[in-house]
């Protein structure tokens, strides 16, 4: 196989893991009617409060260990993303605020929080690490990541959190398709009057899947800090980037999970066409046009939308009530 | 004798509105209830109070002979109550069966093929059909509504309430819908209709339940009862109103509706062959039950809503009686400018026609901007069209940029039939312009119409007060299920006359044409 090919995926794979993340919470989220456009500040929380938990951590624990590492940055980063979703609920569903503004200043409040205390971290250095945390973030499988040459090298190479993603979109499935909640969240989703008239609780429904979200987004910016970036802050204004992506990508997966799996991957693999066009396709383009190229994902969002409008096929459309506030006493 | 559910007293406000007052009446065991009255007597309201969706400010209601406190939906579930809203809720993209499992009790095992069998049960017994695993939105009206009642039974309800089920169903529908209401009947469940077809009332209840202005007239066994004494126990007594009404000088016509048949998005025939004149210097008033067609027929007519192909709309322009102009396939803007003006309330008087957030300037400017010729538009013309319908109608409001929808009803509504009246049209057609407002404000929209009407304006009205149409009016087109039903002179006609027509259908032919 291609070398050039290989790297391709190994670049791809890890790169759309974070967005996979990013987007499982968002479809959650969007599937209880609300479009949280905070995505991007949310994984910002998450990545800052994964890393600073597990810096200070390995920096004050004389003896510090992997695994509680890795469960106090997990703990942590869903924790503060939450916290974000939380906010993000009470503003749209108890006070009814519009769901785009509060979205996009939660985008800005995350990124504003997590770079001021970040300055802290820094203390004046141009990046911090958390070289542990890294370690057992990225840490791969024993003998299935070695013993099979390519094979393994292109399936098996990764830190767990590409497994858990993994499974998390199938378990998503299940739980949407084939569970009561997940049939009551998506009633909610679609018309929160007929699920309220059915005695569902249209308000816990949409608190506890956008916090649940959160949460889950904010796992995609803790795997962007600690495996990704190899455990050190610095050059997190990607994470922004990151974050509109996989708002795009829910809209390319047509709200289903199982097509966030694939759907990240081949958005990890366009992002990093411009570098590999070279020497797989043998097409040399200028380095100014890298930054065209690498908006091919957002274009290719642009036609699924097109595609889905025009077919007009209802189960791919987002959920009937998305971004509308619900009150009974409306008449 | 058994009662399935007792009202006590019960009283219903919205604001100021009373929607229902003092109500007490009873829904015996194994009965079928018609719940009659006019629009706006307070059927839904009182229904949606035993159903969960209101609760009642003052009154009690006795399920099965105890007090009940009914908060939510799901606590008339629990006591057995359950509800076919007049609009479904039901879940477009959900499957039948999915749609049946939505908020079942959690204690129940989650399994959508044991809740497909125990359908299935129910439908062989009631000789349902119904394709469990069809999507909602494929599904047609009836479909819909055999999936509501379905949903229904399947939650065990031994009382059903049916909120106008055959307005939207056809005769064979309809009657199927009937045999399976008799089967629950039969089955000893208790079911209340809500319907404005007094022949369905005669030919399915047991016993009327009477509702006027909010309050229980009274009640008659459906077999001491005719369509006749139905009518007049609905409509009332004749209430007094002082109305100006000048006698027409001088009519011109003015629009010439021949064939005019309309569908709706659903494909379905809500205007079917109307053909009338309207005269300036005269008051149309349209009469029908609401949902009869009296919306697509002005709509048409602004050339908001496609006419099917044979349909024509004449419209004569003042100075040039003599040559037509047609209608039909001009765009609304067109319409408008030749001198036809539409000012339709709508349900939440904003929706159409004013911009909420906009002052009344902003408003104004909508119908004038169009006419200004430079780069910029031209604000000081609808700024003295807003100062003189403030003066005019005396509308209360601290300025002219305040925003519309923090006026109260009443001054949205002048501001809204100002603006129509304010360009001097040749017809002006206007839809519940008195909606919801007190009695003061309705007596100023009436006498302002028949201002119009004395300025040479061809008046279309619709209306839902009969007293106030046979007041106000020179003649009446009564609408029944989308035909004229009759066209009646005002000033000889009767309120039982008009009631009759809005409710019973003539035969083809039949109609008193003038």
């Amino acid at each position: 196989m291609n070398s050039s090919l290989i790297a391709w995926i190994l670049r791809a794979i890890p790169f759309g893991t974070i967005i996979m993340f990013g987007s499982m919470g968002e479809i959650i989220t969007e599937k209880s009617g609300n479009l949280n456009l905070g995505v991007p500040g949310i994984m910002y929380l998450g990545g800052f409060a994964g890393f600073a938990s597990s810096y200070f951590y390995e920096k004050l624990s004389p003896n510090p260990k992997g695994w509680v590492c890795v469960l106090l940055a997990l703990f942590c980063a869903v924790a503060a993303s939450m916290l974000g979703g939380l906010i993000f609920s009470f503003l749209t569903i108890t006070l009814r605020a519009n769901q785009n503004v509060t979205g996009l200043a939660l985008t800005t409040f995350g990124m504003g929080v997590a770079n001021f205390f970040g300055v802290f971290i820094l203390n004046g250095a141009s990046y911090t690490a958390a070289p542990l945390a890294y370690a057992s973030f990225s840490k791969k499988m024993p003998v299935l990541s070695s013993s099979f040459g390519t094979v393994s090298e292109i399936l098996f190479s990764y830190g767990f959190l590409v497994y858990a993603a993994i499974i998390m979109a199938v378990a998503l499935h299940f739980v949407l398709n084939k569970s009561r909640v997940g049939l009551n969240l998506r009633a909610v989703g679609e018309n929160p009057g007929t699920a309220d008239a059915a005695g569902i609780n249209v308000t816990r429904y949409k608190y506890l899947a956008t916090c649940i979200g959160a949460g889950i987004s904010g796992i995609g910016g803790l795997y962007y800090v600690l495996d990704y970036n190899q455990g050190i802050w610095a050059t997190t204004g990607q994470i922004e980037a990151l974050g509109w992506l996989a708002v795009a990508l829910v809209i390319f997966t047509t709200w289903k999970p199982l097509n966030a799996i694939w759907g990240a991957y081949l958005f990890g693999m366009l992002y990093w066409l411009y570098q590999f066009l070279p020497g797989v396709l043998g097409i040399h383009i200028s380095s100014y046009m890298t930054d065209l190229v690498q908006m091919v994902p957002y274009v290719v969002t642009i036609v699924v939308l097109v595609v889905v409008s025009f077919r007009k096929k209802k189960e791919n459309q987002p959920p009937a009530s998305l971004g509308l506030s619900y009150f009974r006493e409306d008449r | 004798m058994d009662y399935a559910v007792r009202l006590r007293h019960v009283t219903k406000t919205f604001g100021k509105v009373v929607a229902n007052h003092d109500v007490s009446m009873d829904i015996r065991k194994g009965e079928i209830l018609a719940l009659l009255g006019e629009n706006g007597s307070g059927k839904t309201t009182l229904m949606n109070m035993i159903a969960g969706i209101y609760y009642p400010d003052a009154g009690e209601i006795l399920v099965n002979g105890k007090t009940a406190e009914i908060r939510s939906p799901k606590d008339a579930y629990d006591l057995g109550i359950g509800m076919i809203h007049q609009h479904f809720k039901l879940i477009d993209v959900f499957t039948a069966v999915e749609n049946i499992a939505l908020g079942l009790e959690k204690n129940e095992k989650f399994d959508l093929k044991a809740i497909e069998a125990r359908v299935k049960e129910i439908c062989e017994k009631y000789h349902f059909e119904l394709d469990f695993q069809q999507k909602v939105y494929e599904m047609s009206v009836s479909q819909k509504q055999t999936l509501e009642i379905v949903k229904v039974l399947y939650r065990g309800a031994d009382i059903l309430i049916l909120d106008e089920p055959t307005a939207v169903l056809t005769p064979q529908e309809t009657e199927r819908l009937f045999n399976v209401i008799r089967n629950m009947k039969a089955d000893n469940k208790s079911v209340i209709i809500i319907t404005h077809k007094l022949h369905e009332v005669l030919s399915i209840s047991d016993r009327v339940a009477i509702l006027r202005k909010g309050e229980y007239v009274d009640e008659i066994d459906t077999a001491e009862a005719t369509e006749a004494s139905l009518t007049e126990m609905m409509v009332g007594r004749k209430v007094e109103l002082n109305i100006g009404r000048s006698e027409p000088v001088n009519p011109v016509r003015r629009l010439s509706v021949r064939n005019l048949t309309v569908y709706n998005l659903e494909d379905v025939k809500v205007l079917n062959d109307v053909s009338f004149d309207a005269y300036g210097g005269e008051i149309l008033g349209i009469a029908g039950i609401s949902g009869n067609g009296q919306k697509e027929l002005l709509e048409a007519v602004a050339g908001l809503q496609p006419a099917a192909a044979g349909s024509s709309i004449e419209f004569f322009e003042r100075g040039s009686e003599n040559v037509a102009m047609e209608l039909v396939g001009k765009s609304p803007r067109k319409i408008r400018n030749a001198g036809v003006h539409l000012a339709f309330v709508p349900e939440d008087r904003l929706g159409m026609g004013l911009v909420g957030s906009m002052g009344m300037t902003g408003n104004m400017l909508l119908k004038t901007y169009g006419k200004g010729h430079s780069l910029f538009t031209d604000v000081k013309a609808p700024r003295v069209m807003a100062e003189r319908v403030k003066d005019e109608l005396e509308v209360v409001t601290p300025s002219l940029s305040t925003p519309v929808s923090r006026l109260s009803g009443g001054n949205v509504q002048k501001v809204l039939v100002g603006r129509e009246i304010s360009e001097a049209p040749t017809v002006l057609m206007t839809a519940y312009a008195v909606r919801g407002l007190d009695i003061n404000t309705s007596y100023t929209i009436y006498n302002l119409l028949d201002e119009e009407k004395r300025n040479g304006v061809a008046v279309i009205y619709v209306g839902e007060d009969l007293d106030v149409l046979i007041d106000l009016c020179d003649r009446i087109l009564v609408l029944c299920g989308g035909r004229v039903n009759g066209i009646v002179d005002a000033r000889s006609t009767t309120k039982e006359e008009v009631g009759m027509l809005m409710t019973n259908l003539r035969k083809e032919g039949t109609a008193r044409e003038q």
